[in-house]
C-alpha cells in the first residue's frame, strides 16, 4: 500500500489544479476572484502566488465575456480551465458553451476542436437561497457536444481534471457545494482517473441506488440504514453524466431487479426521468418493481435551513423509498 | 392444519373444495392437503359457515396453523371475515400503494405540479405482474394465474413466481414416504420397549364357514378372509383395551374406538396405514365393503384427514406375499401391532388326531411400557376362541 494522506473536497480539487498547471504550461485558470480573493469557495487559495497572474487570471464579472474567452483560448491550442462561481451563473454564458463551445467540432467539420474545461459549483445545503443553489447539470446533460462530470468522491475531486484536459472536446465538471468540507484518506500520490464510466460504490442484491455528485453520501448512509432493515443497495455513482454509462446501470438494475434514482435536480424534464427511461427501455424484462425516484422538490431552492432541507433529497426519504419499492 | 400422523410437522395447502359463506357439515370434506404420504382429503369437525380462507395452494402450513375461519350458528360469517385482520380478498386486484412524496420530512404546503399524488386505479381483473416475473413465469412453465402476490403492492413479483414454481415441482413422493416411514420407524424402535408373541390358529372352521357364506351371497357381497381376521381382531381387543390406543408424554390414553389401521403397500413403493372405523361394530357385508373402498381410495391417493390421523392399533397382513409370520414394528403413538400370515396347509393334532389344516400365524408386537406378555396372550388367545366361533363375527 502506498502511503495516504487526510485531504478535504476542496483542498483535493486544489491538488488538482495544482497538478495540471504543473503538468502542462498550456493550462490557465480563469473566473471571477480565482486570483487575489483565491476562488469564492476558496478552491483556488494560493495558485496566484505560485502559478503567477499569467496562469491564475481574475475575469470581470460577465460569465459570457469570460466564458468565451476561454473557448477562443481552447480553439488556439490553449488548456484553459475556467471557473463559474455557481451553475445558475453559468446560465449567462449558456450561449457560449451550447452554441460554440458544443458545436464548433460539428460546424467546422472537425477542423476546429475546443479542448475547454469549465468548472462550476452546483446544488444546495449551504443557505445560498434560489439563486445560487440548483442542479442544472441535468440541463447541460443535454446538450450533445459537451461532456458532463460530477465528481462525488475525493479521488475523482483531485483527478477528473487532468482527464478532462485531456479531452479534445469541452468537458464541464460540477463540484456540489455540501462535499466542500468533506474529509477522507486517499493516495498521497495522485492517480489518473477515468472520466467514462459510472462506479459501483457499494454492492448490493436487493435494490440499486442510482446517484452522483451532492447525493452520493446521502445513498451511502442510506445503504447502511437498509442493511440493517435487512434490505442489501447497491450503489452507483454516476460519475459522467453525459454520456451516461448505461451497461454499469443496466447490469446493476438487472442483478437487483429494483432501481431507486436519487437526484437533486427536478423531477420533470430531469436527468432522472432520462435514467428511468434507458432502464425501461433496455432493462424491461429484468425489473420486478416499477423504477422510482427521489428528486428536488419542484420549487426554487428555498433560503430557510430547514426548507432548504425538505427541497432536496435526504436519506431518511431514500431509505423509505427504498424499502416500499422492494415489499 | 390438522396432524394427519404422529410425524407430521407441516402440510402443503393444495385447493380448497368449499368457499366463504358455504354451509359446511361435520365431517365434510372442504380441502386437500398433499402431505408426505399423499394428497389428503382434509374434513372440517366444526359445522357452521365458512367465513374466511387464509390457507393458499403453495402455501406450506406448520401442524396447528390456522386455515379457515368458520362462523359457528348464530354467528355472522361475513362480520367475521371483516374483522379478520387480513390484507386484500383473494384474487382480488387492488392499488395499495401510497405513492411515495419526492420531497422527505416536511412539504411545502402548496403542491408543485411534479409533487400530484397520483393514483392508480385498479385494473378489475387483470393482475398486477413484474416484467421479470412474467419472464421467469415463461421460463418455468408457471401458470401466473396461480401465483399469489405476497408483496405490500399486490404485485407478483419474481420471487412469487420461483415460490410457486418450487410448490409447483412435483415432490419426490416415493422419498418423501421413505423418509416418513423412516422417521416413524425409528422413533418407534427408539422409544417403544416392543415385545412379541406369536401363535399358531387353525383356520379350517373360520374358512369353510365364510365359503359357505359367500356362496350364499351375491358375488358382490363375498367378503375375503382378511375381512373376516379384522373382525376378530377388533372383537378381541375388547378383551385387552390397553392393547388399543396411544402412548404419548401423559402416558396411555385408550382409543376411542376400534380404529383399525390396515397396512397398506403401495405400488411403487411405500405404505400407508388408514383406518377402518369402529370395525367391531360393522357387520362382516359392511366392513368388506368399507375395506375395499379404503384400498381403492388409498391406492388411487385419495385418503381422508380423519383415516389418517387415528388409527388405534395397526393390523398388518403379508399373507398373500407367502409369508408365514410378521413380527411387526408399531406405528407410534399405538402401542401395538397385529401381524397375520400366510395360511399354511400344516399337520394339525386335534384330540390325538393328526389332520391336515390350514394354519394362520397370528403375532402381536406390543409396548411393554403399557401392556405385559400375559395380557398379550390374552389377546392372541382370544382372537382364536373368536377364530373357531365365525358366526359371531358375521
Amino acid at each position: 500500500m502506498s502511503a495516504t494522506i487526510r485531504i478535504n473536497y476542496r483542498e483535493a480539487l486544489r491538488q488538482g489544479l495544482r497538478e495540471a498547471l504543473l503538468r502542462d504550461e498550456r493550462v490557465f485558470l480563469m473566473g471571477e476572484d480565482v486570483g487575489r480573493y483565491g476562488g469564492s469557495y476558496a478552491v483556488s487559495k494560493g495558485l496566484l502566488e505560485e502559478f503567477g497572474e499569467e496562469r491564475i487570471r481574475d475575469a470581470p464579472l460577465s460569465e459570457s465575456a469570460f466564458v468565451g474567452a476561454g473557448i477562443g483560448a481552447a480553439l488556439n491550442g490553449m488548456r484553459p480551465i475556467v471557473e463559474v462561481m455557481t451553475v445558475n451563473f453559468s446560465l449567462l454564458a449558456l450561449d457560449q458553451i451550447m452554441n460554440n463551445a458544443a458545436t464548433l467540432r460539428h460546424m467546422s467539420g472537425g477542423q476546429l476542436s475546443v479542448p475547454v474545461v469549465i468548472r462550476m459549483t452546483t446544488g444546495a445545503g449551504r443557505q445560498l437561497a434560489a439563486q445560487h443553489s440548483h442542479s442544472l447539470e441535468g440541463w447541460y446533460a443535454h446538450i450533445p457536444g459537451l461532456r458532463i462530470v460530477t465528481p462525488a468522491t475525493l479521488e475523482d475531486a483531485r483527478g477528473m481534471l487532468f482527464t478532462a484536459l485531456q479531452d479534445p472536446d469541452p468537458v464541464l465538471i460540477f463540484e456540489h457545494a455540501s462535499l466542500l468540507n468533506v474529509e477522507g484518506e486517499i493516495a498521497a500520490e495522485p492517480r489518473a482517473v477515468d472520466i467514462d464510466y459510472a462506479a459501483v460504490r457499494r454492492e448490493g442484491t436487493d435494490i440499486t441506488l442510482i446517484t452522483y455528485g451532492g447525493s452520493l453520501l446521502k445513498a451511502m448512509e442510506a445503504a447502511v440504514k437498509l442493511a440493517e432493515l435487512g434490505v442489501s443497495a447497491e450503489v452507483i455513482d454516476l460519475r459522467t453524466l453525459r454520456p451516461l454509462d448505461d451497461a454499469t446501470i443496466v447490469a446493476s438494475v438487472s442483478k437487483t431487479r429494483h432501481a431507486l434514482i436519487v437526484d437533486e435536480g427536478w423531477k420533470s424534464g430531469g436527468l432522472s426521468a432520462e435514467i428511468m427511461a434507458r432502464i425501461v427501455e433496455q432493462a424491461f424484462y429484468e425489473l420486478d418493481a416499477p423504477p422510482g425516484r427521489i428528486c428536488g422538490a419542484e420549487v426554487p431552492i428555498p433560503y430557510a435551513k430547514h426548507l432548504e432541507d425538505a427541497a432536496i433529497p435526504q436519506i431518511d426519504g431514500i431509505v423509505a423509498a427504498a424499502r416500499d419499492l422492494v415489499k | 392444519m390438522p396432524s394427519l400422523g404422529a410425524d407430521m410437522e407441516d402440510g402443503t395447502f393444495t385447493e380448497w373444495h368449499a368457499e366463504p359463506g358455504q354451509q359446511v357439515a361435520r365431517g365434510q370434506v372442504i380441502c386437500v392437503v398433499e402431505t408426505q404420504k399423499g394428497a389428503i382429503d382434509v374434513e372440517i369437525w366444526q359445522a357452521g359457515t365458512l367465513a374466511k380462507l387464509i390457507a393458499s395452494p403453495g402455501q406450506k402450513i406448520p401442524v396447528g396453523q390456522v386455515m379457515a375461519l368458520v362462523a359457528t350458528e348464530g354467528e355472522d360469517w361475513k362480520a367475521i371475515a371483516a374483522t379478520a385482520a387480513e390484507a386484500p380478498p383473494r384474487g382480488a386486484a387492488r392499488s395499495e400503494r401510497p405513492m411515495p412524496a419526492s420531497a422527505p420530512g416536511p412539504v411545502p404546503a402548496a403542491v408543485a405540479p411534479g409533487e400530484m399524488p397520483v393514483t392508480v386505479p385498479a385494473t378489475p381483473g387483470r393482475a398486477k405482474i413484474s416484467p421479470a416475473a412474467r419472464r421467469r413465469a415463461e421460463e418455468l412453465g408457471i401458470d401466473l394465474t396461480a401465483v399469489k402476490p405476497s408483496g405490500t403492492h399486490a404485485v407478483i413479483s419474481i420471487a412469487d413466481v420461483e415460490l410457486a414454481a418450487r410448490a409447483a415441482k412435483p415432490p419426490d413422493r416415493q422419498a418423501a414416504m421413505r423418509d416418513a416411514i423412516a422417521a416413524a420407524m425409528s422413533r418407534s424402535k427408539r422409544e417403544i420397549p416392543h415385545y412379541y408373541l406369536a401363535t399358531g390358529i387353525n383356520a379350517e372352521r373360520a374358512i369353510s364357514w365364510l365359503e359357505k357364506r359367500n356362496e350364499a351371497v351375491p358375488i358382490g357381497e363375498r367378503a375375503l378372509f382378511a375381512a373376516l381376521e379384522l373382525k376378530a381382531v377388533a372383537l378381541a381387543l375388547r378383551e385387552t383395551p390397553e392393547l388399543n390406543g396411544f402412548y404419548d408424554a401423559g402416558g396411555f390414553r385408550p382409543g376411542a374406538g376400534m380404529h383399525l389401521g390396515v397396512a397398506i403397500s403401495l405400488r411403487g413403493g411405500g405404505l400407508v396405514a388408514p383406518a377402518l372405523h369402529d370395525v367391531d361394530r360393522l357387520s362382516l357385508a359392511d366392513l368388506m365393503a368399507r375395506l375395499k373402498e379404503l384400498l381403492r381410495r388409498a391406492r388411487s391417493g385419495q385418503l381422508r384427514s380423519s383415516e389418517m390421523s387415528d388409527p388405534t392399533i395397526t393390523v398388518t397382513n403379508l399373507g398373500d406375499l407367502g409369508v408365514e409370520t410378521v413380527f411387526g414394528v408399531i406405528y407410534p403413538p399405538q402401542v401395538a401391532l397385529v401381524g397375520l400370515g400366510r395360511l399354511q396347509m400344516k399337520p394339525w393334532v386335534t384330540e390325538g388326531t393328526i389332520a391336515p389344516a390350514r394354519v394362520l400365524q397370528a403375532t402381536l408386537s406390543a409396548d411393554h411400557r403399557v401392556s405385559d406378555g400375559m395380557r398379550g396372550s390374552r389377546f392372541l388367545a382370544e382372537l382364536d376362541r373368536l377364530l373357531q366361533q365365525p358366526e359371531i363375527l358375521a
